[in-house]
């Protein structure tokens, strides 16, 4: 936070507040920090060198296992392996659904709400089995964490900015808090995933533009699909000057990559059934069906990058072992049905935003599961050209799906940790945080096409927060006395007949698909469209080929002030509308 | 932000606009929509110390913010929730195909209409009370049956393909048809109960969404409205199919031949019910059309428009049909005027000639006469030659002229004495002399 910001100084005798970023996940949980010197967000690999270190405890003897080690005891070990806890806190007993834990330590009722009985203790004593509710598994991983950042950075790690999803209680979050507070570390703030993921790729973007045009914000509507583990998450944002605001989100709680685990390991054990037909069935064994399970995910991994990838089990059942290669068409092939689903949640978040696909300028592909080709590229089938897909396989500049959410965390941990909590708080409470928005676009009434027909032009898009400024330019190509309407616009979609190509060497192509005919082709525009002109202003005596500069600036009243000129010229136009008067049912008179 | 730049023409300043400095406000803007920004970034940071720069917030203020605030989040609007018969929770796994699946999952009275967010958020709400872990907790150490009915249900209702093998075997969503009698016992029945048929049918449309799906009215209709809905409903095309009820093919490679046989049996088994399907939907159609009292009235108005258009037809071909007699009439009239006119002027013509030979034979005569007159132009009694010779002469010559120079011959030899006429007749046959139609020497008696 620089001095200009008016941020507070660091308490004399407070030790200093090192923040960090974490995105606690049901499978995985991320840290982050951001480098002194460049502000660049990282994650940092824990000591077993992973930066997604799963969400998972073991107690092996009493012994206490995390992350990789301790998601490989869930074949050997599966009753003392909790996996898959981040969605039962502060959450009653009643209210959890214990489905993705059903490999590992079954949860069960603890106080009235969820926890786990596992044998953690070396010592001999009674009762063999500890109860442990999930705010102390909770604990127990964050401490984990926290070890491995403090390890890493050489720095006590004191402080955390932490994401959840945005459909997280206030119960949940207040539990988590509570949990993490335990672990020694203050939660500085909690972030919704789908925008920390979004803050992370925007200064990304903002980085490798800097100074070129792009580094300033552009007005967008991202939606950010968060595609994790045994969940997805879907958030329509408008993303305006840099602010975000969540228009719709969508959840789908039994939707994630374990859904394609599932599929590889359906088709794994029908052919392993095929060449040992005598054999017991590999899913009926909980043990067969864990390592199933778990090599399913690597060769799942591995066709995210790779033409095709093997199954090697040693000792699957029976004592055989099981080797089976899979091309990524196969598995494409397979797992369709899933990948048409995570299309068609993407889409039920468009719709709950009352928008259409045409309005969505970027998708955002987040989580683990992001790193399928394959749900990119359906994505992109299904959605517009002008729609930007975001993803490892589809852009190239994309930040790791699985990272993005940690980053963005660290980004706002170093952007709030010289903050003192209260303020912290006090900024981020309704009343700071809800602010009108724009519900129309507001523009100018222009000639623009050939035939000089009229056309409205989007000065500030709609779903923007005010106070706005905007500035926009414009040649007068004739020069003379022009008249500068200020309106509210709307959009409509069009869809017309898609136009038979007319020009020339697309003709040829024309006879190959005649007869796919069947189904014509439509074509989908968005039109804006004039809805009420606001304000005229005259600009007189343009030069030939002048040009005007238009400024709009809309404040938190919604009075709106508009100022004209020439560029380089004298004087100019200057204009206030006054709010209209705002009734008690919240409607403008 | 950026500065925009535009590439668009502004209309020119309209002749006699004014305004004072130049600029006209016309209208406000719309009302805004309160939603929170997300408290994330640098540039929500310059917002968060502009709003509370050098001030503090009245609790008024802070629930005013609270109650304001469009939800981004939606709340679950608790409309899954039916009471769980106890048969349906003793149900066994393995007679899924038999299932109710919108019952499991408590959305009877929603069926086809569920949508996909209210069937997983049904879903979660029944996996939240009957997952097996729960049943433990609670000591209602039940199995797992009704746990697996729900799963069961929820794949096969979240698979769209499969969903709509169910829905098509569906029996609790569809409607029965309406009898006449009930139709008849309440004025609107027609359009209420046939209504809800067709809604349900609807669901089965290839071509249209459910909402789209074109509705049966009401007595207010339009002709076109109603012939829209006749004719969508006798050309629908529809995707319900049958491969729900099949029978099950065995999985084994031994029974090749046994698998083949059963897959030929559902074949055919699915395609005459959908046979079936798309006849029991026409006499459907057929059943409804024929209670609509909006045809009968079409019809009734239909007939009185065709039968107001044959009187106007009957009327305008009576009229053709007289003017045709008249003008008939007329052109006879005409025609006989022509023939009269024509029989007259032949008549004329025939007196004429008549006259002319009249007066050819009376001028014949007078020359006659004239020779008889002058006597044969002999000095003294004429001898019989001489008469013969003159008369003989007298005949030749007129037989050489035409009626007119008869005439003009006869004329001029009227009152002419001996000698007059004999220099007439002479300079009569020196005319034809020279003329050529005499020779020289012939008609000597008169020359
Ligand atoms: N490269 C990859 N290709 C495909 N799936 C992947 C890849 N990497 C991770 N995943 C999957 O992503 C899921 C975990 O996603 P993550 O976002 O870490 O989970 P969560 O948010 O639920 O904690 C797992 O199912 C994992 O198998």
């Amino acid at each position: 936070m620089s001095a200009e910001q008016g941020s507070p100084e660091p308490t004399q005798d407070q030790p200093e507040r090192v923040a960090i970023g974490i995105s606690f996940g049901n499978s995985n949980s991320s840290i982050a920090y951001t480098t002194a010197i460049e502000g660049k967000a990282e994650v940092i690999a824990n000591e077993e060198g992973d930066r997604q270190i799963p969400s998972t405890l073991s107690y092996v003897n009493g012994e206490e296992f995390s992350g990789t080690q301790a998601k490989a005891q869930i074949v050997r070990n599966p009753r003392d392996t909790i996996t898959s806890f981040r969605d039962f806190l502060g959450k009653t007993f009643e209210q959890i659904d214990p489905s993705p834990c059903h490999a590992s330590a079954h949860p069960v009722s603890v106080n009235g709400g969820a926890g786990f009985v596992v044998q953690d203790h070396t010592e001999v004593k009674q009762p063999e089995k500890s109860t442990l509710s999930v705010s102390e598994v909770t604990t127990r991983h964050l401490r984990r964490l926290k070890q491995s950042a403090t390890d890493y950075l050489g720095k006590n790690v004191t402080a955390a900015v932490v994401t959840v999803p945005s459909d997280f209680s206030d119960e949940q979050k207040t539990a988590l808090s509570a949990s993490a507070q335990k672990a020694g570390i203050e939660v500085l703030q909690f972030i919704p995933e789908p925008i920390a993921a979004l803050l992370a790729h925007d200064a990304k973007a903002q980085i490798a533009a800097e100074g070129g045009p792009a580094s300033e914000h552009q007005d967008k509507i991202v939606l950010v699909a968060d595609f994790g583990g045994t969940r997805s998450d879907v958030a329509v944002v408008a993303s305006r000057g840099g602010m975000y605001t969540t228009l719709a989100t969508s959840h789908d709680y039994r939707l994630g990559g374990s859904s394609l685990d599932k599929v590889l390991v359906e088709y794994a054990a029908k052919e392993f059934l095929k060449k040992h037909k005598t054999a017991k069935d590999p899913r009926e064994t909980e043990r067969s069906l864990s390592k199933l399970t778990l090599d399913a995910e690597s060769v799942k991994k591995a066709l995210s990058i790779g033409g095709s990838a093997s199954f090697s089990v040693e000792s699957l059942i029976d004592g055989l072992d099981f080797n089976l290669t899979v091309n990524r068409t196969r598995y494409e092939l397979l797992s369709n049905k899933i990948f048409m689903a995570f299309t068609r949640l993407v889409e039920s978040a468009v719709q709950k935003a009352d928008l259409d696909i045409l309005d969505i300028d970027t998708i955002l592909l987040s989580g683990g599961t992001s790193h399928t080709p394959k749900i990119a590229s359906n994505l992109q089938s299904h959605f517009p050209e002008s729609t930007i897909i975001i993803s490892p396989s589809t852009s190239s500049s994309a930040i790791n799906p699985s990272e993005l959410s940690a980053r963005g965390a660290a980004i706002q941990a170093s952007l709030i940790s010289e903050f003192e909590k209260e303020q912290i708080e006090e900024s981020t409470e309704a009343v700071v945080t809800v602010t009108p928005h724009l519900h129309n676009a507001i523009g100018l009434v222009v000639a623009g096409g050939a035939a000089g027909k009229e056309e409205f032009s989007v000065l500030v898009e709609p779903e923007t927060p005010v106070p706005v400024r905007r500035t926009a330019q414009l040649t007068v190509k004739d020069g003379g006395d022009v008249i500068i309407k200020l309106a509210e616009g709307g959009r409509s979609i069009v869809v017309s007949a898609a136009e038979k190509a007319t020009t020339n060497g697309a003709a040829d192509s024309d006879d190959e698909d005649d007869d796919s005919d069947d189904e014509p082709e439509e074509n989908r525009s968005k039109v804006w469209a004039t809805q009420k002109v606001i304000a005229e202003a005259g600009l007189r005596g343009v030069k030939k080929g002048g040009k005007i500069e238009v400024q709009v600036n809309v404040a938190a009243d919604l009075s709106l002030t508009m100022v004209c000129r020439e560029v380089g010229g004298k004087g100019g136009v200057r204009g206030v509308v006054q709010a209209a008067r705002v009734e008690l049912n919240g409607n403008a008179a | 932000m950026a500065t925009i730049q535009l590439t668009a023409t502004l209309p020119s300043l309209p002749d006699g606009w004014s305004a004072e400095k130049d600029f006209k406000p016309i209208d406000h803007l719309s009302a805004p929509i309160s939603r929170a920004i997300e408290p994330v970034g640098p540039h929500f940071l310059a917002h968060a110390r502009r709003k509370r720069h050098k001030r503090t917030f009245s609790e008024d203020e802070r629930i005013q913010a609270q109650q304001t605030v469009a939800k981004a989040q939606e709340e679950d609007p608790g409309d899954i929730s039916e009471d769980e018969d106890p048969a349906l929770l003793a149900r066994e796994a393995k007679d899924w195909k038999t299932q109710d699946h919108y019952a499991v999952l408590g959305l009877s009275k929603y069926r086809y209409r569920a949508t996909e967010d209210q069937i997983k958020r049904a879903h979660r709400k029944k996996v939240l009370k009957h997952h097996p872990d729960k049943k433990a907790a609670s000591g209602r150490e039940e199995g797992d049956q009704f746990f697996k009915c729900i799963q069961r249900a929820t794949d096969i209702l979240l698979d769209p393909v499969k969903r709509r093998q169910f829905d098509s075997v569906d029996e609790e969503a569809n409607i029965e048809p309406p009898t006449k009698k009930e139709v008849q016992k309440k004025p609107n029945n027609f359009y209420k109960l046939w209504g809800a048929v067709f809604v349900s049918e609807g669901r089965f449309s290839v071509k249209y969404p459910l909402k789209d799906v074109p509705k049966i009215g009401d007595a207010n209709s339009s002709k076109e409205h109603v012939e829209e809905f006749y004719n969508f409903w006798y050309n629908f095309d529809s995707w319900r199919s049958f491969e729900y009820l099949d029978e099950d093919v065995p999985d084994d490679n031994e029974n090749r031949d046994q698998k083949r046989h059963m897959e030929r049996k559902n074949n055919n088994a699915r395609k005459k019910r959908k046979t079936e399907d798309t006849q029991r939907l026409r006499k459907l159609v057929d059943d409804c059309l024929a209670m609509d009292e909006r045809i009968k009235r079409f019809r009734q108005e239909g007939n009185k428009a065709k039968n107001q258009k044959k009187a106007e037809k009957e009327a305008a071909e009576q009229a053709a049909k007289e003017e045709a007699a008249k003008k008939k009439a007329e052109d006879e009239r005409l025609q006989k005027e022509k023939e009269e006119a024509d029989k007259a002027m032949k008549e004329e013509g025939k007196k004429a000639k008549e006259a002319a030979k009249n007066a050819a034979k009376k001028n014949k005569r007078v020359i006659r006469g004239a020779i008889k007159d002058a006597n044969y132009f002999a000095d003294g009694d004429a001898d019989a030659k001489t008469i013969d010779g003159t008369l003989n002469d007298v005949d030749a010559l007129i037989l050489k002229l035409d009626n007119e120079e008869v005439a003009l011959l006869s004329s001029n030899l009227n009152g002419k004495d001996k000698t007059g006429a004999k220099v007439v007749f002479q300079e009569q046959v020196k005319t034809l002399v020279d003329a050529g139609k005499v020779k020289e020497g012939e008609l000597k008696w008169l020359a």
